[in-house]
């Protein structure tokens, strides 16, 4: 029996872990709809964009290769250098910073004040935008991301927990790493907003535009900050995830994972998104654990837009989202 | 004695400044609307000056002129003695120029003291680093603009609200919550868009009584819009009236009240 209960609470942690990774996506959303109000599509594209042009920096291939050739008839693929990892992090960086101003100044600045859905519109044309570019610029194959953090079963703890329960764990290294850097993001996120002048300005343009401008807030600039900091978010998820599975195309559809996560936790709270994530992670782990083998398994596709629709039911906001209550 | 453009004394005796604003034939157009027609005004150091005027006679409009979130198809305005570009309203703000709106602007998730605080931001000048470590002079900034927050909060009465979403609080502590986060800035010019709209009779007292210590105490320049002239005339040291877009008075309380031109407009002479 202790065996089952070990094999349950493997379980649980795996799942914990897999719903950090959801919780991740979901946070870049969150960013951006809190501050803005626009639901933003392209928020799985940004992560693969991002993977894509780190794992282009670090291989040294030069950007829009396949566009040169096919124009001047060369044969060029490579710079023929290799990029340290740390450095390439940071010229990223750059890219989303230049990414999320030229969304600003080409797209959002020009949609003010229009309707939500239009806005989302917008989203979803740059999403695909995004992805043509992104093949366009480091071509369409499948990359391998390895920025140096270790993958596979974590020895010490299988052996550790071998020894003292007679039952070893398997938890992977990466889905640790993962919790780490999840954990230290939120932390400097939730810092950000609550203590730093910015932080306030971008509390205060995500409740009142009017009452931002006259307390001598830019919106333009909270704006193009917001989108950075989507970027980052979406960079970060996009390293963990291209290194657990490649990056490929299907990188852009964890946007589809935290859309019911979104929904569980509230589309306006970093909290919700974090306890959302965990509580998609556990539930789709356990249930394609308990109840899988019954009816045929592959639950985990699934079972987290069900739980999505019965929040859509019962809770509409969302476990932290904010009530609308409209005085009469 | 309005001509002038040096300061001048008060009838209760308080010494008002040289021009700080000063509006020239200011027009604002909506499409085929002319909201203002070619009003200048100017308006004093230290003084309360009011716009007053019925109901659509173009004092929000105006106010939103100074601060910057209507631009005037023709006409300059002067702002402590440069003519002011074009300015986005949040550039308006950063040179010291703060206002309330008629329908209350707050930030409704936050606490009465940071919403306070949110007035400071044009003032706090620590990068992100130094903030984020809450160290040298990120820490030093914060305790000063913390300071000077809960001095405005003593003053405007607020203490015991100082914790309390703001969304939980009533119309007329909202008001007054909205005008601590203008003063919070210390500006060189307070607009104040109807402050005393949808209050009753004692909470129009009040709001009077801190427009008045907040003039006397700080020596604070204040510009207000009210449609109601018993409260003006009782508050402002000069009196800007419009009625349809065009000025029709301007002067002191007793001037304008005698004005037969002001007169009509308020008893609803017939326009042909």
């Amino acid at each position: 029996m202790p065996e089952q209960l070990f094999f349950t609470i493997e379980v649980i942690l795996n799942g914990l872990m897999a719903g950090v990774l959801y919780s991740l996506v979901a946070l870049g959303f969150v960013l951006i709809y809190k501050a803005s109000g626009i639901f933003n599509y392209a928020q799985g594209v940004m992560a693969l964009f991002a993977a894509m042009t780190l794992v282009g920096i670090m291989e040294g291939r030069i950007p829009f290769a396949h566009l040169i050739n096919a124009i001047l008839g060369t044969k060029i693929h490579h710079f023929g250098w290799h990029v340290n990892a740390v450095l390439a992090l940071i010229l990223t960086m750059g890219v989303m910073l230049l990414l999320a101003w030229l969304v600003q100044k080409v797209i959002f600045k020009h949609l003010v004040n229009q309707e939500g859905i239009i806005l989302f519109m917008a989203t979803i044309g740059l999403a695909y935008f995004l992805e043509g570019v992104g093949d366009l610029m480091w071509g369409g194959d499948i990359k391998m991301l390895d920025v140096g953090i270790p993958q596979g079963l974590n020895l010490w703890i299988d052996e550790t927990t071998y020894n003292m329960f007679d039952y070893g764990f398997f938890i992977d290294n990466l889905d640790i790493y993962a919790t780490v850097i999840a954990a230290i993001l939120v932390f400097v996120l939730v810092g950000f907003s609550q203590y730093t002048k910015q932080g306030r300005a971008m509390r205060a343009v995500a409740d009142d535009h009017q009452a931002a401008l006259s307390v001598g807030v830019s919106l333009n600039f909270i704006w193009i900050m917001v989108w950075t900091l989507a970027g980052f978010v979406a960079l970060v998820a996009g390293i963990v995830w291209g290194t657990k599975s490649g990056v490929q195309f299907s990188l852009s559809l964890i946007a589809l994972k935290a859309l019911p996560v979104l929904m569980l936790g509230g589309f306006t709270s970093i909290p919700g998104a974090i306890v959302g994530g965990l509580i998609i992670g556990v539930g789709e782990k356990l249930f394609e654990f308990a109840v899988g083998p019954l009816i045929g398994g592959a639950t985990e596709n699934w079972f987290a837009y069900v739980l999505a629709l019965l929040f859509l039911v019962f809770r509409p906001q969302g476990l932290f989202g904010e009530k609308i209550i409209e005085r009469v | 004695m309005l001509s002038t453009t040096e300061g001048y004394m008060t009838p209760d005796g308080r010494q008002i400044g040289g021009v700080v604003m000063e509006m020239k034939n200011i027009t604002l157009k909506f499409g085929g609307v002319t909201a203002i027609e070619d009003i200048s005004f100017d308006i004093h150091e230290g003084e309360i000056r009011a716009i007053i005027g019925p109901n659509g006679a173009g004092k929000s409009s105006m106010l939103n002129v100074i601060s910057g979130f209507y631009v005037p198809q023709q006409g300059e305005v002067f702002f402590r003695g440069t003519k002011r570009a074009q300015l986005k309203p949040f550039e308006v703000a950063r040179q010291g120029i703060a206002r309330t709106f008629q329908n209350i602007a707050l930030f409704e998730g936050m606490s009465v003291l940071d919403n306070v605080m949110t007035g400071r931001l044009t003032h706090m000048k620590a990068g992100i680093i130094s903030q984020s470590l809450w160290r040298g002079p990120a820490e030093r900034e914060e305790t000063e603009n913390r300071e000077i927050c809960e001095r405005v909060i003593d003053f405007l009465e607020i203490q015991s609200i100082r914790k309390t979403p703001v969304s939980r609080l009533p119309y007329g502590l909202k008001k007054r919550v909205e005008l601590a986060r203008a003063l919070a800035s210390e500006p060189k010019l307070l607009l104040l868009d109807e402050p005393m709209a949808g209050m009753n009779v004692e909470e129009k007292e009040d709001m009077s009584r801190f427009i008045l210590d907040v003039n006397d105490e700080f020596g604070t320049t204040i510009a207000l819009i009210e449609h109601d002239m018993g409260v003006v005339m009782d508050l402002s040291d000069r009196v800007v009236v419009m009625d349809y877009g065009k000025k029709i008075g301007d002067g002191t309380p007793s001037e304008v009240r005698n004005n037969q031109a002001v007169i009509d407009a308020y008893l609803g002479v017939s326009h042909d």
